[in-house]
């Protein structure tokens, strides 16, 4: 019989990067199929090129550093299918392939791989993609066809564009519209009911805590009531829902303690408030979140618990 | 270093600037111009240029007057040295080069405080003989000349498609406006940066028994 001695910890459990990563891709589908539902092939295009460049990155980067080969935890897919849900469906499918390459090369392999990044990928190439083409990542596509008797429904031949991130401002749009997405809004977070399922499944099944959405969510919807805003559209509108549930519950980039996590979500429904009714963008999810990754050490380290068995340090 | 061991020639001094001792590269010195200025290589060359010469000239005279510079007041007496030339350049740069002195704007007169000329003044010209230390500050305006132009030419081919005002990629290259926004700026230093680290570090790797 063999003995097996190994140091600690020898508590294991069967959740690992692989299969985290996993059920994210899963919490995804129900967005994947409405971005193809409301923008058909255009989002399966633009998706596919999003997945593909990211992927391609991640291996020629690995092979090139002669790095251990990671494609198989599939966090390399996460932020390739992310960067593609957040593009609009008329952007030039160039602009999906340099934001992946730049998420995975610049922001992540370059910091040092995976759970070394200090910025969420996904998000940092959407902040860089909208500084560089603006026309571009701004253009809201209204959907290709819309769920209810839909007076929206157009072709993306004759496209009609808003330029806005928000729908705020268009007219005639109820919390209806908002949450199944018959609204102009980048593919992947127009329709909330998918996005708000994806988000069920990520917490039954324990990859996601609720600290952060239900805080940063709350904090949008307490503040935009207190500006005399409507909480249920300032919540179902823009990319806050989806930056909630698939961007700011980043293992990487958030807190590791539940009261950081709390403060790092109520930190960024406040940035989104303020941007969005301050600032100069429309739409402040993106920026948001990405304060709030830079602030997570300062986070972690001043929450930091006092380890079982740690001895005050001399000297 | 050269200047430590054996005594200092004018091409090793003129070297050492340029390329060891690489101010932006390698000293990582004068970090402010090098990201705000760099938008375009016409910029760099500019404020690159702008620095040597006062580099060159106040080497030298901090040189020629290191004796009689009290050491308690030595960084005053340098700045109003340094302040003397920048001041000709802005007067020079106004009056002959309009488009660029409105280009780098505020960053001429910042020069006075641009810390390659005050490290050099410190660490150099007030302990070597006035021809030594204008070489030196050749060298070193040269290194940084080149650094920040290179940086300069990068940001500009990306971020706006053309190198020295030249369109390069076409018409219908969209250009990513990114590098030639202040975050281009830290992406393409810090990448430049990486990549001659990785050089420098795989060239002493490879003969290490010579001493860069």
């Amino acid at each position: 019989m063999a003995l097996h001695i190994s140091t600690g910890p020898h508590l294991r459990s069967r959740q690992d990067t692989p299969s985290l990563m996993r059920d994210v891709l899963i919490a995804l589908c129900p967005a994947v199929a409405a971005s193809l539902y409301f923008y058909g092939f255009k989002a399966l295009w633009i998706e596919l090129i999003a997945l593909a460049c990211a992927l391609l990155s991640e291996y020629v980067w690995q092979r090139l550093m002669k790095k251990p080969m990671r494609l198989g935890d599939f966090s390399a897919a996460v932020t390739g299918l992310l960067i593609g849900l957040n593009m609009p469906a008329t952007v030039p499918l160039w602009v999906p392939a340099i934001g992946s390459v730049f998420a995975i090369i610049i922001v992540k392999q370059l910091f040092g791989g995976i759970g070394h990044n200090f910025l969420n990928p996904a998000l940092a190439a959407r902040a860089v993609l909208l500084t560089s083409w603006p026309s571009y990542m701004t253009k809201a596509t209204v959907p290709l066809r819309a769920l209810t008797l839909g007076f929206y429904e157009k072709t993306l031949e004759g496209v009609d564009t808003v330029a806005a991130a928000t729908p705020l401002l268009m007219p005639g749009t109820d919390v209806k519209d908002l949450l199944f997405g018959n609204i102009p809004g980048a593919i992947g977070e127009t329709c909330k009911i998918a996005i708000l399922l994806g988000l069920i499944y990520l917490l039954i099944r324990g990859v996601v805590r609720w600290q952060i959405p239900v805080c940063m969510l709350g904090t949008v919807a307490l503040l935009s009531w207190i500006l005399g805003k409507d909480p249920m559209t300032a919540v179902l509108s823009g990319g806050v829902l989806f930056g909630a549930v698939f961007m700011a519950t980043d293992y990487v980039t958030t807190p590791m303690l539940k009261v950081g996590q709390a403060i790092f979500g109520v930190g960024c429904g406040l940035l989104v408030v303020l941007i969005r009714n301050f600032g100069n963008y429309p739409e402040g999810v993106t920026y948001a979140i990405l304060i709030m990754n830079i602030v997570t050490p300062l986070l972690d380290r001043s929450l930091n618990r006092k380890v079982y068995g740690e001895v005050k340090q001399h000297g | 270093m050269a200047e430590k061991s054996n005594k200092p020639t004018m091409r090793g001094v003129f070297i050492n600037g340029v390329l060891n001792e690489n101010p932006t590269f390698r000293l990582v010195l004068g970090t402010c111009p090098t990201l705000a200025v760099t938008t375009s290589a016409i910029n760099g060359i500019g404020m690159g240029l702008a620095a040597t010469f006062v580099l060159v000239c106040s080497n030298f005279v901090v040189s020629c007057v290191r004796k009689m510079i009290p050491d308690k007041a030595r960084i005053p007496a340098f700045i109003v040295i340094i302040a003397t030339f920048v001041t000709i350049v802005q007067m020079v740069m106004q009056a002959f080069l309009p488009s660029l002195y409105d280009a780098l704007g505020l960053f001429i007169p910042l020069i006075v405080v641009n810390c390659i000329i005050l490290a050099r003044a410190e660490a150099f010209a007030s302990k070597n003989g006035p021809l030594l230390s204008a070489v030196d500050g050749l060298g070193m305006g040269l290194g940084f000349t080149c650094s920040i132009t290179l940086i300069g030419i990068i940001r500009e081919l990306i971020g706006n498609g053309s190198v020295f005002g030249i369109s390069l990629l076409g018409a219908s290259y969209q250009p990513m406006l990114l590098f030639v926004l202040a975050p281009g700026g830290f992406i393409t230093y810090g990448l430049v940066l990486g990549i001659i680290n990785a050089i420098t570090a795989h060239r002493q790797a490879k003969n290490p028994e010579k001493e860069e």
